[in-house]
């Protein structure tokens, strides 16, 4: 008899350490249907694969001024410099090849992942950094050049493979999947915007002379040159500076909340093509 | 919707300048409306919404004092202080209100 009430007692204290989200939870799959489903019949003419092309996948005369840009793309010599930066040795002789699986080649599309030891989300540009912390290299700044050259090269080597990130079985997993969704859809900034505001209930319309990216496959062709930055720039510098823009105060680059946001949506592209590096407006 | 009036009225209330700084505004008077306005900022921060608008009315409070523009200072700082607090509550309503946006 104590045993038994031993047992509930027990059972009553795990219930009632269990998080409340636990309650609520999502179901990523479902999610990722419904999301891809939204896109794909707001935008019934737009191929699937093309949403990787962000607002050039819009309509014809976006498509055509995207076919123009990729004859001489302006992320050419980002490209260049990441190649030579990605082979240059460290001071102890390694290179960024020693860090990742098949040498760093044509592995983008399995960022970011979720390292189940670490108990956190690990991006491109986080392990990119990591590697060379771990050969006693400085780390490089996550919104400069150095770090849009290694992505694009990276990201270069793996265009056409689809995006393919898991969540696994893990409840660290799906509470950073969540993060990421709610900041993602959470509203901020004296403009009171959410990222969902422009890139899902607002896509493909004009924002001045900008077309908004639909959110499906929005990362895909990261880094990107922008011709309203002139230069390139890394998914870090693109979420600090969408919550600039709307008057939200950015986070530090890749703080684990913005590492979430990049699973989260990047799960909601799996099977889309690694299309970058790009070029944006 | 009640929470999105607030931001707003809290918003429009600080562009107006809440409370007309009293001509006769000194240093204490600006230690105590810039220390109510970082508190408010700080803790918006904890809900990681703070405002970009919050951090450059509180720097241009600084620069009003450090130019011993006392009124300017007192008014620049009250005005943070409601945009920080106008944060908190835009954090405080999103932190369910989000939900309602998820594509389902």
């Amino acid at each position: 008899m104590g045993g038994r009430i031993l047992v509930a007692l027990t059972a009553l204290a795990l219930t009632a350490a269990t998080p409340v989200r636990a309650v609520e939870r999502v179901d990523p799959q479902a999610e990722f249907k419904a999301f891809r489903g939204y896109f794909q019949q707001h935008f019934p003419k737009v191929p699937l694969e093309d949403f990787a092309n962000g607002p050039y996948a819009m309509d014809q005369d976006m498509r055509k001024q995207w076919e123009d840009i990729e004859q001489f793309p302006p992320y050419e010599f980002a490209l260049e410099d990441g190649k030579q930066l990605f082979a240059t040795p460290f001071k102890n002789g390694k290179t960024y090849a020693d860090c990742f699986p098949n040498g760093g080649v044509g592995i983008r599309q399995t960022y970011p992942y979720f390292d189940t030891k670490a108990g956190e989300v690990v991006t491109l540009e986080l392990a990119l950094n990591r590697c060379r912390a771990a050969n006693g290299e400085k780390p490089l700044s996550y919104v400069g050049p150095e770090m849009a050259a290694l992505t694009a090269t990276m990201a270069y080597t793996s265009r056409g493979k689809p995006f393919d990130i898991k969540i696994p079985d893990d409840p660290r997993a799906l509470a950073a999947y969540e993060d990421g969704e709610k900041y993602f859809y959470t509203r901020r900034g004296q403009l009171n915007f959410s990222c969902a505001s422009c890139h899902v209930q607002s896509a493909g319309e004009r924002i001045r002379a900008e077309v908004l990216a639909p959110a499906l496959g929005i990362l895909a062709a990261m880094p990107i040159y922008r011709s309203e930055w002139g230069s390139m720039g890394t998914i870090s510098r693109r979420f600090t500076s969408c919550n600039s823009q709307v008057r939200a105060t950015p986070l530090e680059p890749q703080d684990a909340l913005y590492r979430d946001v990049e699973y989260f949506l990047s799960y909601m592209s799996n099977g889309l093509p690694i299309a970058g590096p790009g070029a944006r407006p | 919707m009640r929470a999105r009036i607030a931001i707003l009225a809290l918003a429009a209330l600080a562009l107006c300048a809440v409370t007309p700084a009293s001509a006769a505004a000194d240093a204490a008077a600006f230690k105590a409306a810039y220390a109510a306005a970082v508190a408010a900022n700080r803790e918006a921060g904890a809900l990681k919404d703070q405002w970009t608008t919050t951090s450059a009315a509180l720097k241009e409070a600084e620069q009003a004092a450090s130019a011993g523009k006392y009124d300017e200072a007192v008014r620049l700082a009250q005005q943070a202080e409601a945009l920080a607090k106008a944060s908190i509550v835009q954090a405080k309503e999103q932190d369910q209100a989000w939900r309602a946006a998820v594509i389902h």
